[in-house]
């Protein structure tokens, strides 16, 4: 049993529970010490799992039915009455629907407000298009005053929740919608939001990523180090704004080979923000942007899809393996420059 | 208590005077939306000088009453209100519009003391007034939340839904009052998208619906304390306005939503807003 080891709750079993059950479990432990929190959503209390908190704390949990545009306004101003909200629906909705609720309402107002997004990305493969959050992370890292984080897995979504009570103005974390094994065997290894956790470290090639491909991207290096007798460094990104540039320029000097992962459009997301960070650099490194093409996802479940878009494991061992072989340009002044 | 006839004079004085600087506003900024400001000073003079509970040294104070401007447009209106009611010099309002002014034409909370919200993008206010309202309710704080709506903002959908949202949670601290004016930028309400019928739309709703002359100031109090008073279920006040209100020659005219003046244009608009006053 893979453990949630909170100072001061009980033990959740991370393998058996999904990512936003373990955040309804920690934001109920979190309303016990901060009377300030309230928890919002539409018509979603079951599927984000914030049901869990409203049903412990039901004077401090407002369903207002199918209409998000009115969820994040209506947050916005508990904020400014001086509570602590934490708002959940699906990613899509976060934000599209509700995008400008999101951006003006919340961002602009710099305002304390915590969204717990689920089913990002294309893990409610089944439900399509219209249900995926392949967007969001693009959209939010776009507004000035948000915070974005993607957790690797539910210990990590347990981490991230507790760290977001403490981090001022609005967060925006974004967790999938079913079972995912996790990465991490306990809380305890010094999740810091800003901050990339190195999972692995290597020479040849790193592998930025965050979200579910962690743990594909850790199992990949593994195969790649007992098969090619690759080093690969892994760097799990569950900040994606603001993004720890510093890790990634130790990357692109070490290891001058990289290699993004995400469950995101491949526009937009973690791969375009180390990628400016790259580019501004002016260091030339091989570099390769994983995710969802700029498509709208096939249908299927998730590991089906994962698979598709070459972001399980044997996927990511084929990417990196093409990277490997690549060019890029060259310069041997470089170690005196950094 | 009601209003007394020295009361309403005294108001009267509070409005004649926050048209004059509504004008000069318009002026200092090189163009507003004076036709909407115009339209609701009544509203802004009867809300800040009778009804809200405010401490303008103390703009954050907690019990504070809270007033959201969903029509955010209307910056040149609550702008001059709030430096006559002494949140800052009415000389800064000089800057508007000016590069790093704090003033724009969309009033940022950020950066205006005195200001609950910012708003702009129509059909934001009335959720962020339930949520204040709500708030207040779980805090078990008296102070009201008071939100002015634009008529053609009532377009918007997610005005609707806030409306549901404040039906369904019984929300009965917070006074909404709708602007009528019955022009939007592209003309009529009523041509461009009815509303009509208005009232029974936010019966339907389930508010309590009060209609009143919104420069009529004893219409208003009245209106306002029996929303105040109400306890079974949320009140809304449908203002019946002129845009441009007291300028004749913007007085109902689709052309003035947004408009400049030079100083003759605003010398007759004050000649105007005189007349009306009897002070000419």
């Amino acid at each position: 049993m893979t453990e949630v080891t909170g100072t001061t709750w009980t033990v959740y079993d991370a393998n058996a529970m999904t990512q936003a059950e373990i955040y309804g479990h920690v934001l109920c432990e979190l309303g016990a010490q901060y009377p300030e929190i309230v928890g919002l959503t539409a018509d979603l209390a079951k599927s984000t799992k914030i049901g869990i908190f409203g049903d412990k704390f039901p004077d401090r949990f407002f369903n207002v039915g199918i209409a998000e545009q009115n969820l994040f306004g209506v947050a916005a101003g508990m904020a400014k009455a001086g509570f602590l909200p934490f708002v959940s629906t699906m990613a899509a909705f976060a934000s599209m629907r509700a995008c400008e609720q999101v951006r003006t309402d919340i961002c602009y107002q710099n305002l304390n407000c915590k969204i717990i997004a689920t089913h990002g990305g294309i893990s409610f493969g089944t439900a399509g298009s219209t249900h995926n959050g392949q967007e969001d992370v693009a959209i939010m890292r776009s507004f000035p005053n948000m915070t974005v984080i993607v957790p690797a897995d539910g210990i990590e979504t347990a981490n991230a929740v507790r760290a977001c009570v403490k981090h001022p103005g609005p967060v925006y974390i974004r967790v999938g919608r079913g079972f995912e094994p996790t990465y991490y065997k306990d809380e305890n290894y010094g999740f810091q939001i800003g901050k990339a956790h190195q999972i692995a470290d290597g020479t040849d090639l790193t592998i930025i990523c965050c979200g579910v491909t962690v743990l594909q991207a850790a199992e990949a290096a593994r195969v790649l180090k007992e098969e090619d007798g690759l080093s690969i460094r892994v760097l799990n990104m569950h900040t994606i704004k603001p993004l720890d540039t510093e890790a990634v320029m130790k990357a692109v000097v070490d290891t001058r080979r990289i290699i993004t992962l995400e469950d995101h459009n491949i526009i937009g997301g973690l791969g375009t923000a180390v990628a400016d960070v790259i580019a501004a650099s002016g260091k030339g490194c091989a570099f390769e942007k994983v995710g969802i093409p700029d498509e709208f996802s096939l249908v299927g479940y998730p590991e089906d899809l994962y698979n598709h878009y070459k972001l399980d494991a044997n996927g990511i061992i084929d990417k990196v393996r093409a990277v490997m072989g690549r060019d890029f340009e060259a310069d041997e002044d470089w170690e005196d420059e950094v | 208590m009601p209003i007394t006839d020295q009361e309403i004079r005294e108001l009267e004085e509070k409005a004649w005077q926050l048209r004059h600087d509504i004008i000069d506003v318009t002026v200092y900024a090189g163009g507003a939306h004076i036709g909407g400001g115009l339209s609701m000073a009544d509203l802004l003079t009867i809300l800040y000088f009778r009804h809200l509970k405010v401490d303008p040294s103390n703009p954050e104070w907690e019990d504070r009453d809270r007033l959201i401007v969903s029509k955010g447009h209307g910056g040149v209106g609550i702008a001059p209100v709030l430096a006559c009611k002494g949140y800052f010099e009415f000389e800064t309002l000089k800057t508007f519009n000016q590069f790093k002014s704090p003033f724009g034409m969309h009033l940022d909370c950020r950066k205006v003391r005195g200001v609950d919200a910012s708003t702009g993008s129509l059909g934001h206010g009335l959720s962020m007034s339930v949520g204040l309202a709500l708030g207040a309710r779980t805090l078990k704080k008296s102070w009201m939340t008071y939100c002015i709506l634009g008529d053609g903002e009532c377009n918007e959908g997610s005005v609707w839904e806030a409306a549901m949202a404040a039906s369904h949670f019984k929300i009965t601290n917070l006074v909404t009052i709708v602007d009528r004016n019955k022009l939007m930028i592209d003309g009529r309400t009523e041509q461009i998208m009815g509303l009509e019928p208005f009232a029974d739309k936010w019966r339907a709703f389930g508010f309590i619906v009060r209609e009143v002359n919104g420069h009529d100031f004893r219409e208003l109090d009245q209106a306002i304390e029996a929303s105040k008073q109400e306890k079974n279920a949320p009140s809304v006040i449908i203002a019946h306005t002129v845009k441009g209100k007291g300028v004749d020659y913007m007085e109902n005219n689709v052309k003035w939503h947004y408009g400049s003046m030079d100083s003759v244009l605003a010398d007759k608009a004050k000649a105007s807003v005189d007349r009306m006053y009897g002070k000419a």
